[in-house]
């Protein structure tokens, strides 16, 4: 066990970016919200319905999907816990978010220099947190249906339509998220695996974040 | 729903054509309930407890004729008793067989998002397949009736079959061998539907009853079981008959418009993701910045 809470080692010429503790917080969450993205999905169209299948099939997805909706929360809050103070939308995060198209378009120079998360990031963490207090909200009562009489039965639709809309807008997130993670941001996938990133990387993408870690100037930085 | 298959095409040494060959037929098979003939015996409860071979259920006693509450995952059929005083002070007590309506726009079928678990029979019949259903309960939701009932221990949903078993077999359903006043009846949705109107027009023509009329709702498209009732104006006295059933607007939209934008939406992010990777492609890093910063080497974390 010390080997692993001892301090973790990063190669010559990289920065950590990512903390071990923080690694595996953004993992569970990102597996159990994968699980019930579609397990989800299965319920949510006749057409993926076979995803149920080889989840296991219709009956375990549905036991299922809650409980690891439930982990996910949890992991949701935990990344609250560690996240939340550098995830204030400051006035340099508003500026950025008006020159979004630069960031796109990989005119990154054009762009206000961020801290350790950008506007964009920023903005998926806050989506995917309330997504994820709302789909549990929703989510109880579609959990438990038998509970509600058939008096307030609309309630039990609203929160299903509810829970659908919330489970849209995520999936319209995660879909970016993945898209940057994967093609978009070339590092930003290691940095997550493995916790680290180079000094260019680091540079490039939240210079701010990087100036403050290695102790550089920020004039000169400029 | 075997007769519609079974119908005979061609006959081996007949002379002349094969008989009924074009006539129309009525595969629409209906229940009808006359609650004006009703006793409220409980024979048709009885006879689909066996039918189905499930257990009596303990009786409760609430200072009513009502000794069984609800429906329930293993009771399909249910008395509803209501003592009703009109407005001149007379009572008259309501009774109802209670249980699925077998819509012709089943709104449980609408709802279910499992494969198979919902089917509608070319006869009319609404059917759980409880070996695909997943125990979600949406076709509670979808049920503007309150029929289905969740079995928390196998986590599945029943609800009357209308003896699908029997039906397909060429016989009644068991409530409807049962019945002693003959208030039950069954038989194609055509000849029920004017059995129901003959009745509900003798009530009126012959007894006090001038509001009797057929409840055959079409906000559901029609059941393919319908009740005669004293007072079609008034149906909710009869334990909370539904005046204007109706899949509830929610599912509608939920299983509609919801469904198409959502499947819009998710599939336009995925073509705009690779769209903008072919367009613009990934963030490259000038690899040759760092060579002249080595001053930034200095503060090294670690």
């Amino acid at each position: 066990m010390s080997a692993i809470s001892s301090p973790e080692k990063i190669p010559a010429g990289f920065i950590q970016r990512y903390t071990f503790t923080e690694r595996v917080c953004h993992w569970v969450s990102s597996l159990t919200y994968v699980y019930c993205l579609f397990t989800g999905l299965a319920f949510y169209s006749p057409h993926l319905y076979w995803i149920a299948f080889v989840l296991g099939g219709g009956p375990t997805s549905r036991f299922w999907h809650p409980i690891v909706g439930l982990l996910f929360l949890a992991g949701a809050v935990w990344m609250h816990d560690l996240w939340r103070r550098e995830m204030d939308v400051t006035e340099t995060d508003k500026r950025w978010l008006r020159r979004v198209e630069d960031y796109a378009s990989n005119q990154d120079e054009l762009l206000p220099l961020q801290e350790r998360f950008n506007a964009g990031q920023k903005i998926f963490y806050w989506l995917m947190f309330y997504g994820a207090l709302v789909l549990l909200l929703s989510g109880i009562f579609i959990w438990f249906p038998e509970y509600i009489s058939f008096q307030i039965a609309w309630l039990r639709t609203l929160m299903i339509v509810i829970h659908e809309i919330a489970a849209l807008a995520t999936i319209g997130g995660f879909i970016v998220h993945v898209y940057m993670g994967i093609f978009f941001v070339p590092g930003s996938m290691t940095a997550m695996t493995v916790g680290y990133v180079s000094r260019t990387w680091a540079r490039m993408h939240h210079r701010l974040w990087y100036i403050r870690v290695t102790g550089g100037d920020l004039d000169r930085e400029k | 729903m075997s007769n519609g298959t079974l119908e005979i095409k061609a006959i081996s040494g007949h002379a002349g054509p094969v008989p009924g060959r074009d006539a129309s037929r009525d595969y629409g098979i209906c229940k009808v309930i006359d609650v004006t003939t009703c006793i409220g015996c409980k024979a048709c409860e009885v006879a689909c407890l066996e039918w189905n071979g499930y257990p009596f259920r303990e009786t409760v006693f609430d200072n009513t004729y009502q000794t069984m509450p609800d429906l329930a995952w293993n009771y399909y059929n249910l008395i509803r008793f209501n003592e009703h005083v009109a407005e001149d002070g007379t009572l008259s007590w309501l009774m109802r067989k209670d249980g699925c309506m077998h819509c012709a726009d089943p709104g449980c079928l609408r709802a279910c998002p499992a494969d198979g678990a919902i089917v509608q029979y070319a006869n009319g019949i609404v059917d759980f397949n409880q070996d695909h259903c997943i125990g979600c309960q949406y076709c509670v939701t979808g049920c503007p009736f309150n029929i289905p009932k969740f079995n928390s221990e196998t986590k599945k949903v029943h609800k009357c079959t209308l003896c699908s078993d029997r039906v397909g077999a060429g016989l009644e359903p068991a409530c409807i061998k049962a019945c002693p006043t003959g208030c039950l009846h069954f038989g194609s949705k055509e000849d029920m539907t004017d059995l129901a109107q003959n009745r509900a027009k003798q009530l009126r023509e012959h007894t006090s009853h001038k509001n009797a009329g057929v409840y055959d709702p079409a906000g559901v498209g029609g059941t393919h079981v319908i009740y005669v009732l004293h007072d079609i104006e008034h149906p909710e006295l009869y334990g909370g008959l539904p005046k204007n059933p109706r899949v509830p607007l929610l599912v509608r939209l939920w299983k509609g418009p919801l469904k198409w934008l959502g499947n819009l939406a998710i599939t336009a992010g995925i073509l705009a993701a690779a769209g903008h990777y072919i367009r613009f492609g990934p963030k490259r890093l000038d690899e040759h910045q760092d060579e002249d910063r080595d001053e930034a080497k200095k503060g090294e974390p670690k």
